[in-house]
């Protein structure tokens, strides 16, 4: 039998579902839960941080992102749909002005990213928000 | 390897007390180790900044752990209020060890 | 058929223009100055407009390249100014040895780039020209087109021609180029058959699967790609539209490219030059 594209595609995909080919994937709820768990010590509850992005990344490889979560110690976030969910860790002081930091992030898809902030009382709230990134471009 | 240059945007002069936004980069590849060698189908090794640190007249003010996951040539923004003139210090942190820092004096009044 | 096939795929490809894409009508303005993004084309060109890349990208990415610590070009172009003052070669000169401050002698230059060089009798782009001062004063070994010293060098000087027009020269000499590069900008390549101009003069400004279209400009370059996280070159950028389009790339530095570059820089001038600037 001839073997053509179409066949090689549909073996490939019948082989990624049963697993016996590996296929990036995106983080697995579990490890989003565990990060999340890992520095909240818990479920955090929604609200007190801001994520400040795009709504449309122009391109997925450097994503502005802001967060902010006013007397927060530190902010954790986390990019859900990446192939791991860790991000960054921000870490404020007294000398902080504002519980603020920037940067630019990898997204490898449409997903959310999450913030997750920690008050020194070690309570934590959290906030999550979705960026479209789209995929394929030209110019190499 | 491209040459690593770290730069910040510090006023010199503050008023003690007022919030004073704090701009650092630094020119690193943050290699995340999920590339692939396009000749030999290798994982190029992963070789980010992973921390960043910044303190003032010795003092930690702000620091970040970094993840693969951050963008090429990192940039890191944030704010501090002081209320002394002092000397602000910026430290990056490479996988590998090594370490590139910055420091700014800045006039408070 | 290979033809229809194409002609097929680049129309399923065109998607309408959103708002929340690209701002352009923004005004590219930096320190009080303004930057020409936008000028009536001048007679026998395709266009009634040109328009400069900058307009192509979303606001935040055009925000960012008006802030020049913002910009990560801009690190670039500061390590180009170490460069400037470093002393390379058997020579035992630096850059800054005969060309002084940069800011005076190399103002204007990447504004008419790529030009003659009576020296070596032929089209010679800015990194044709860095590396034959390298060569020739420094006896320094030449830079490899996309390393970082060049890309660092090229950004910085471009950086002292900001603001000013693009003003390339097409007769004389480089007339024989301009037509080649012409010529090259028309033609089918590669297994999507299709020519430079069936995006970039038909179709800018619409959707090319993630792209919004520009009219590939050469006013920005050297620029920071935030596809790239890097730096690159005008003829990486060619090379990467080549490849997209399943055509084998002519190399970097050859006459082919330096042809084009020379056609498409003729199509802009009159736009300011942005370099180093940043783009999607």
């Amino acid at each position: 039998m001839e073997m053509t594209r179409r066949d090689l595609f549909a073996l490939a995909a019948g082989l990624a579902a049963v697993g016996l080919i590996n296929v990036p994937a995106d983080a697995s709820t579990d490890e989003l839960q565990a990060a999340i768990e890992k520095f909240a010590g818990g479920t955090p509850k929604t609200g007190g941080v801001e994520i400040t992005a795009p709504e449309i990344a122009e391109n997925g490889n450097t994503v502005p992102i802001e967060v902010d979560a006013p007397g927060a110690a530190s902010i954790l976030v986390l990019a859900a749909g990446n192939p791991r969910p860790g991000v960054a860790t921000f870490h404020f002081s007294k000398m902080s002005a504002e519980s603020r930091g920037a940067t630019r992030i990898r997204l490898a898809k449409t997903q959310e990213v999450v913030a997750v902030a920690k008050m020194a009382d070690g309570s934590t709230t959290m906030a999550r928000r979705e960026i479209k990134v789209t995929i394929g471009g030209c110019g190499g | 390897m491209s040459k690593i240059k770290p730069r910040v945007k510090v006023p010199r002069k503050a008023k003690a007390g007022e919030a004073v936004t704090i701009k650092t980069l630094i020119s690193h590849p943050m290699e995340s180790g999920q590339r692939k060698d396009k000749k030999t189908g290798d994982l190029i090794p992963r070789k980010i900044i992973n921390k960043f640190v910044a303190s003032y007249n010795g003092e930690t003010v702000f620091s970040a752990d970094l993840e693969p996951a951050v963008a090429a040539n990192p940039y890191i923004q944030f704010s501090v209020k002081l209320s002394e003139p002092g000397t602000m210090r910026f430290e990056w942190t490479d996988d590998d060890g090594s370490t590139y820092d910055v420091e700014k004096k800045i006039k408070v009044a | 058929m290979k033809r229809f096939i194409a002609l097929c795929a680049v129309g399923l490809l065109t998607l309408s223009v959103s708002d929340a894409v690209a701002d352009e009508d923004a005004e590219l303005v930096m320190d009080g100055q303004k930057f020409v993004t936008k000028l009536k084309a001048p007679e026998g060109s395709p266009f009634d407009e040109i328009i400069s890349g900058w307009r192509f990208r979303n606001a935040e990415t055009q925000a960012l390249q008006t802030d020049d610590f913002e910009n990560p070009a801009m690190i670039f172009a500061q390590y180009g100014e170490d460069l400037w003052e470093e002393v390379d070669g058997a020579a035992g000169k630096s850059c800054a040895d005969c060309h002084g401050d940069a800011s005076e002698s190399m103002k204007g230059l990447r504004a008419v780039m790529p030009k003659w060089h009576e020296g070596k009798k032929t089209l010679m782009t800015l990194e044709d020209h860095i590396n034959w001062s390298r060569e020739e004063h420094m006896k320094a070994k030449p830079w490899k087109w996309e390393s970082q010293e060049m890309l660092a060098m090229t950004a910085y000087i471009s950086l002292q021609s900001r603001g000013m027009p693009v003003a390339v020269k097409t007769d004389g000499p480089a007339a024989e180029w301009h037509a080649k590069g012409k010529e090259l900008y028309y033609q089918r390549v590669g297994q999507l058959d299709i020519a430079c101009a069936h995006c970039h003069e038909n179709n800018f400004g619409n959707m090319i699967r993630a792209d919004h279209l520009s009219q590939g400009q050469m006013n920005g370059f050297p620029t920071y790609r935030l596809k790239w996280q890097g730096m690159g070159s005008i003829h990486r950028r060619f090379s990467g539209c080549m490849k997209n389009i399943r055509a084998t790339p002519y190399k970097r530095g050859s006459d082919e490219f330096t042809a084009l570059e020379l056609y498409l820089a003729s199509r802009g001038n009159g736009l300011s030059v942005e370099a180093p600037s940043l783009r999607n």
